[in-house]
């Protein structure tokens, strides 16, 4: 047991005092707050307000766009009515407006649904034509409201807008956004597992292709077992990670406060409303505010937090003992890709899934099975525990991935003990097979 | 003597090859023994069993009158062909490391290391990383590496190779100095000439097998030829010739000489030396009389070719 640690010390210190670790342990929040805060300037810069003619040959619709005219708005509508069409293509042409929307006289209102047309040198963004259709849309609707002498008013009034309450059967009361949030917890959870996977599997594979380019390997193995080795060398690499990772934590809250000074982003509302709006806004929002905190309480914190320990541990140890078994198969890192390919895929799988099934339908058949397969469970699991797991089913999960995570080890140092003595040779998964075998 | 280690009828196999074919050796206590073979023989194979880096398939071995187990490895010092360091890492640290893989602690490996960086005049090296050192000076901390924890067993694979001679007759006077403190030391080379100097014992492995196996002496005894060189100043050669090719069989021999004789080999059967001396002395002045040793290499080459 004290070799061990004596080979984990050795390769933490190993690690840390790397100068590609230090430089990319505190080089890297920076750049990310450094992009982050780019973005942030981009997005904050204000857009060019694009100048819209508007040719109305009916006179009923080029008020209600103009209405729209305000500061610093992203469009501004200009009613050209007066002017001739043909002259105003051309100045289409000629860029002095950004678009021109055509609305043609036509015999009934019917009619003119299918007429309007909308004239710019490049193509509009959805989201304008929706609501220039909204617009539009809107506005016939009134006036055929109007035309069947129909209360207006009144039929706002009759006008409902539904509100459903999520109740689980156990009695809880949840909010409908705060699957959001749950899917945000668990995806960063699964995500920061994914990365962890990948950027240490990769430094455990590189530093037992090192010992066997150093030729030292030899050496060592005569004083211990070539799967101690591999075991101090898989913790004491991820000791050296989880350390990059606090450092990083604590760069970047530091970094991301002090730019969100500095840039002055505003994280409240920009857009000025009236006192009593606000009021009634402030009561409803406090109101479910409060509703989301306690939410976030009755989330199974406990569970989620075991769990991604648990997970953690499970996946990255599981993945690792991969990593180590191709660093010692091969003899440098090029000859590795061909190996690495199959270790990625299931990662990058339980990415997706994640993302697209677990979000979907957290208890759906392909979440449950995925979240139960090993090479798959340490991430689709994770996003699946905020919507709360029956304990069978991560007692399951959980157990299988050990099993497994035994056997690979197991398959691993096989490969491992084999593979550091090999040298001068590209193995084929054949040959994997048969080192299996010795 | 009692033997510190033996091997019986070891086997290893790699799939369809077979390494090593039951071999039995036995390494007497407080010997140099010389482990010889051509490529691969399977030296290397038994090396790593010995150093229990991989397992035999049958046979067992055992060190010290007890079965080989994995604390041995704290008794057993193994310098391998194929070494190196960690290239980023501090000469001092990295041995320090080392020697506490093998059991030492980490004052006793530092007395340790201080003894025999003086002794070898390396002391300035302590906070050089490897990749600062040339190799042969690398190979020098590789050599106290494997040295430092005070092993009942030595095993060396080739560690002259990468030493200029001066420091290589440094290393040869260390091993030497090692066997007087009592330590069994297997020497693993293809160098004949340092084998013929400094063992005591040898064996031989070809195409997986134990061919020959014991005292460098006997081992010479038993494949003499009992040939002489002999060098003689004679007036009457044919007279000569006549009389020895009627018992011996003879062919020209050649030697340094500072006389103008006749250079001849003789073979002299199952007669004894002083048979041929009479004739000679007979017939004339006898200037060069020495048996015909074989060397080490005489012995790998024939039982090898074969």
């Amino acid at each position: 047991m004290s070799i061990i640690s004596l080979i984990i010390k050795r390769e933490f210190i190993a690690k840390v005092r790397n100068k590609s670790f230090v430089v990319m342990t505190f080089l890297s929040p920076l750049l990310f707050v450094a992009i982050a805060g780019f973005i942030g300037y981009l997005s904050s810069m204000k857009a060019e307000t694009k100048q819209i003619a508007i040719h109305d040959e009916t006179g009923l619709f080029a008020n209600d766009f103009v209405k729209q005219n305000k500061k610093e708005a992203a469009f501004k509508y200009l009613d050209l009515s007066q002017i001739d069409t043909k002259a105003l293509k051309d100045s289409i042409t000629n860029e002095r407006f950004d678009g021109l929307i055509i609305i043609p006289k036509t015999n009934n209102l019917k009619e003119l649904e299918s007429k309007i047309e909308f004239i710019s040198n490049n193509s509009p963004s959805i989201s304008f034509i929706e609501k220039t259709q909204d617009v539009i849309a809107e506005k016939i609707t009134k006036i055929n409201l109007e035309k069947a002498k129909l209360d207006t008013l009144a039929i706002q009034k009759a006008q409902s807008a539904v509100n459903i309450h999520l109740i689980k059967a156990s009695g809880e009361e949840s909010l409908k956004g705060l699957n959001e949030i749950k899917i945000g917890i668990g995806g960063a959870f699964g995500y920061l597992i994914m990365m962890f996977i990948i950027i240490y599997g990769n430094m455990v594979m590189r530093s037992v292709i090192e010992e066997k380019t150093n030729r030292i390997i030899e050496i060592i193995i005569s004083s211990v077992k070539p799967f101690q080795l591999m075991i101090g060398k898989i913790i004491g690499t991820s000791l050296a990670g989880l350390l990059q990772f606090i450092i990083w934590a604590i760069i970047g809250l530091g970094l991301m406060f002090a730019a969100s000074a500095f840039f002055g982003v505003n994280v409240g509302p920009t857009t000025r409303i009236s006192p009593e709006l606000m009021q009634s806004a402030q009561n409803e929002m406090s109101g479910s505010v409060q509703m989301y905190i306690s939410e976030l309480w009755n989330l199974p914190i406990a569970s989620i937090i075991i769990g991604f320990v648990i997970y953690f541990i499970g996946g990255y140890f599981l993945y690792s003992s991969f990593y180590a078994a191709i660093g010692a198969a091969v003899d440098n890192q090029t000859d590795s890709q061909q190996f690495l390919l199959p270790i990625l895929m299931p990662l990058i799988l339980s990415v997706y899934i994640g993302f697209f099934t677990v979000v979907n339908d957290p208890h759906g058949t392909i979440a449950v099975v995925f979240s139960m397969i090993p090479l798959t469970s340490p991430i689709v699991m994770l996003m699946r525990l905020p919507f709360g797991v029956p304990w069978w089913q991560i007692a399951i999960s959980v157990s299988l991935l050990f099993a497994t995570f035994f056997l690979v080890v197991w398959f691993a140092a096989k490969i491992y003990r084999i593979g550091i003595l090999m040298y001068g040779k590209k193995p084929t998964w054949k040959e994997l097979y048969r080192w299996l075998k010795y | 003597m009692s033997n510190l280690l033996e091997v019986h009828k070891v086997v290893k196999q790699y799939g369809d090859y077979v390494a090593l074919n039951e071999v039995s050796l036995n390494v007497p206590k407080g010997s140099i023994y010389g482990l010889l073979g051509p490529n691969g023989a399977g030296k290397t194979s038994l090396i790593r069993i010995i150093n229990q880096i991989t397992l035999p398939d049958s046979g067992e071995i055992i060190l010290d009158g007890e079965k080989l187990q994995p604390k041995h490895v704290q008794t057993i010092g193994y310098l391998p062909e194929e070494r190196g360091l960690y290239t980023s890492m501090k000469v001092g640290e990295q041995c320090l490391y080392l020697a506490q893989m093998k059991g030492l602690s980490k004052a006793e490996a530092k007395v340790q290391l201080e003894y025999w960086f003086d002794r070898l005049g390396i002391q300035g090296w302590w906070n050089k990383k490897i990749q600062e050192l040339s190799k042969g000076m690398a190979q020098k901390i590789q050599f106290v590496v494997c040295v430092l924890h005070k092993p009942k067993l030595l095993i060396f694979d080739e560690p002259f190779s990468g030493f200029d001679p001066v420091n290589a007759n440094v290393i040869k006077d260390e091993i030497l100095a090692l066997k007087e403190q009592g330590a069994t030391i297997i020497f693993s080379t293809h160098r004949m000439e340092s084998v013929e100097e400094l063992c005591d014992h040898i064996a031989l492995i070809h195409k997986s097998n134990k061919l020959i196996e014991g005292k460098l002496s006997d081992v010479k005894r038993q494949f003499r030829t009992n040939s002489f060189e002999v060098g003689i100043l004679t007036d009457n050669v044919e007279g000569l010739m006549y009389d020895i090719t009627q018992k011996f069989t003879v062919s020209p021999a050649s030697f340094k000489s500072l006389n103008d004789d006749l250079k001849l080999d003789i073979q002299i059967g199952n007669a004894t030396p002083n048979e041929l001396l009479n004739i000679l002395t007979q017939r004339g002045q006898v200037t060069h009389f020495v048996e015909k040793i074989p060397s080490v290499n005489d012995i790998f080459i024939q039982t090898v070719t074969g």
